[in-house]
């Protein structure tokens, strides 16, 4: 049993670019879900609308890099804009069921051959990292030790990534303590009493669905960048998955959904590394490596349950502030 | 207009099996370690030199069927592919009949992926509009009642407990993959394993309710948290299936059975069946709702559920009944599927779940005759927009649907105003 290796792997999670996109698609959700009290099942849509503004706005348009983040940021206010608009007037799980509709809007939408030669259907795109790899400004070579030792690239990927997880969750975590904040957190605890103080409630709520779609947005493109941009990986389950990371961390916390996702990637990695070596080694006949991959599946869906059941408030959330909606 | 045969090899996925298929299909790209094959048959004839090409993931590769109707295509990564048959190199009179000659497959998690397409009698001469539209309504209508199935459950679970259940698409897999488990594995009848595998659907509700959403209730957890441990549970026990039964399709006995025409209409008697079945059963259901003491006191407990209490109505009793008749009617709503889509598979339930909820939607949360008129309109839409949308779009026109309905008609169209805010 190569240890090393399991542990190796486990690590490299721990500042990938991956773990990056899911800590800020889940800040976003924390925005979103913990502090306003949305439920916003639609992430993997402002997700994949980020990545596919950014990598169709490079490929078919040309663009640089600054107005490719643009469009995605922009597809992404219209996208909150177009769900807001006939939900947030009403109970959440009507949002809920809008959002995951909406989302399984999009990726249909980049999924059928009707579009292929803008969005390359069900093959997605590739082939739009150059223009971010020019504004890399680290000479060739290998960065980092360890586990963490990567070429310029993926080390000015993973700097970038996490800048901008620092900076949004400085943002939040700002934001959270303005009177803004404060009126955000209300509606999530009366909404009533926030509307008989005068506020207009609609509007901050689609103020905050827009800002943490934006999050998601800018996610979906980390999220893209080292990898192709394929619709398949923009289902429902990412969404969930998202929240799976957010319940872990804390729903109205800062640090939550960065340290959720690092603990849910770290351990997912070291699980799948553990289970695909122990079935070498014989030590689970029962199981087929396959098996042992839809297994830590299960374990995300049972994990989602218990800390809801057990601990709502995740690992960072104070009980008093309660991360649910009632 | 056609007669549709399912006449394609399924599984390629045991080696055994494969080992047979490689030793004479015309092989291209051997040397990679991903596999689409497929076994190109009409009526039970192999049909020899039919073209196929694969492309994606930058790749393309193309050959033809060997002497057995054979044909396997290596490919360099596991991911999704396009595969298409050459609907010139079929033999007169026959053509690609369901699904198109375009076929996007993607790789489950095992290293090779059967491609089966839907060959028919037919010329490739279009129908006229009404005739289309005629058949198309049919269908929708059939796709339309097995979705009422499916949606009165989710809508009375809903009503008598607030709770949107996400799992309610594992509960119609469940349906689905039990029925395969007793037809084939067991080697039951349809008929048999169908009701055994509604009554097991049945008592997985109750199972549900008693170990897990019962206890929840008790210990007074809010509906947004309840919502979740269903998205949880959903994502569990659907990974739970693809643990056991693995990422293929599977057909139940009696799929593709050929086609009656009955003017434009064309439909298979497993369709009748399904549709004469599903009507029944709502009759069932309605008359359950509508004049039995208990179906009274489950619409009561939907109103209002501690006045209900108060008048002696015992609460946890209706919702455990609402649990397993909502439970069995996803089963039932599975097979059906099942037959419709058609194919088993661990997901099948998932793909529904939004057209489900958008019925119950439309139709009015909570409300169960909502949830039928729901359906029926998200059927007819689903499968009426095909004549305008690429199939593969064809769910977007409903779900653009119902989020048009809850800008100008909220509460549904059945639903009552107060339930909304």
């Amino acid at each position: 049993m190569d240890w090393g290796a399991i542990f190796g792997n486990a690590a490299v999670e721990l500042i990938s670019p991956t773990t990056a996109a899911y800590a800020l698609a889940a800040l976003g959700l924390a925005v979103h879900f913990g502090y306003t009290g949305l439920l916003n099942f639609g992430q993997a849509g402002f997700m994949a609308l980020g990545a596919y503004g950014y990598a169709i706005s490079i490929l078919t348009f040309g663009f640089p890099v600054w107005g490719a983040f643009l469009v995605g940021v922009g597809a992404s206010v219209v996208f909150a804009l177009i769900l807001g608009v006939p939900t947030l007037r009403l109970r959440a799980d009507y949002l809920a069921i809008v959002t995951i509709a909406a989302a399984e809007i999009v990726r249909l939408l980049f999924t059928t051959n009707t579009f292929s030669a803008v969005t390359g259907s069900a093959n997605g795109l590739s082939g739009y990292k150059n223009e971010f790899a020019a504004l890399n400004p680290l000479a060739e070579g290998s960065y980092g030790f360890g586990p963490f030792e990567n070429n310029a690239y993926d080390t000015w990927l993973r700097i970038v990534a996490w800048s901008i997880v620092i900076l949004a969750a400085l943002l939040v975590w700002q934001i959270m303590r303005s009177p803004w904040g404060r009126v955000i957190k209300g509606i999530r605890e009366d909404e009533d009493a926030v509307r008989a103080l005068g506020k207009n409630v609609y509007a901050y709520k689609m103020q905050s669905l827009i800002l943490g779609g934006v999050f998601g947005t800018i996610a979906g493109m980390i999220f893209a960048l080292p990898r192709a941009v394929v619709p398949s990986n923009y289902q429902t389950t990412l969404t969930f998955f998202i929240y799976a990371i957010l319940l872990l961390g804390g729903a109205a916390t800062v640090l939550g959904p960065i340290i959720g996702s690092m603990i849910f990637w770290v351990l997912l990695s070291f699980f799948s590394g553990f289970v695909a070596r122990a079935v070498e080694a014989g030590w689970l006949p029962f199981m087929t490596s396959v098996q042992g991959g839809q297994l830590r599946f299960i374990l995300v869906g049972v994990a989602i349950m218990l800390i809801v059941i057990f601990r709502p408030q995740g690992i960072f959330g104070n009980k008093k502030e309660l991360s649910f909606v009632r | 207009m056609l007669a549709v045969l399912f006449v394609t090899l399924l599984a390629a996925f045991t080696m055994a099996t494969f080992s047979v298929t490689s030793a004479h299909a015309d092989e291209v790209g051997t040397e990679y370690d991903f596999t689409l094959s497929g076994n190109v048959q009409f009526n039970g004839d192999v049909l020899k030199g039919v073209a196929i090409d694969v492309k994606g993931n930058g790749y393309q590769a193309d050959t033809v069927t060997d002497a057995e109707g054979k044909w396997s295509i290596g490919v360099p990564e596991k991911g999704s592919y396009e595969v298409t048959l050459d609907e010139d190199t079929l033999p007169d009179g026959v053509i690609v009949a369901k699904g198109g000659s375009v076929i996007d497959t993607e790789f489950a998690l095992t290293d090779r992926k059967s491609v089966n397409f839907f060959l028919g009698e037919g010329t490739r001469n279009t129908v006229n509009f009404f005739d289309q539209f005629v058949n198309r309504f049919v269908n929708g209508l059939n796709f339309g009642l097995l979705l009422a199935l499916a949606a009165i459950g989710v809508s009375l679970i809903f009503g008598t407990t607030g709770l949107s259940n996400f799992a309610h698409a594992e509960m119609i897999t469940f349906g689905a993959l039990a029925t395969l488990v007793f037809s084939v594995n067991f080697g039951l009848p349809i008929w048999l394993a169908i009701i055994f595998a509604i009554v097991l659907s049945g008592g997985l509700g109750f199972g549900l309710d008693a170990v897990i959403w019962k206890p929840l209730r008790r210990k007074g957890v809010a509906v947004i948290p309840l919502m979740i441990v269903s998205i949880g549970l959903s994502l569990a026990l659907r990974y739970t299936y693809q643990y056991f039964f693995g990422g293929s399709t599977t057909q139940l006995p009696g799929a593709g059975m050929k086609d009656l025409q009955f003017g434009p209409v064309s439909l298979s008697p497993i369709d009748m069946a399904s549709m004469g079945l599903s009507i029944v059963v709502l009759l069932a259901v309605a008359y359950f709702l509508l004049r039995t003491r208990i179906g009274k006191a489950t619409r009561a407990v939907s109103d209002n559920p501690s006045l209900a209490s108060a008048s002696g109505i015992d609460v946890d009793n209706v919702i455990r009944i609402v649990w397993i008749v909502g439970a069995a009617l996803a089963g039932l709503s599975g097979v059906l599927w099942a037959y419709f889509r058609p194919g088993v598979s661990w997901d099948m339930g998932f793909q529904m779940l939004l057209l489900v909820f958008a019925a119950v939607t439309l139709g009015g949360l909570g409300t169960a005759f909502g949830a039928l008129i729901g359906s029926i309109i998200v059927g007819l839409f689903v499968e009426l927009s095909t004549l305008w949308l690429p199939s593969d779009m064809k769910i977007v026109g409903a779900l653009v649907i119902l989020i048009l309905v809850l800008l100008f008609r909220p509460q549904g169209i059945l639903g009552r105003k107060e339930r909304i805010g």
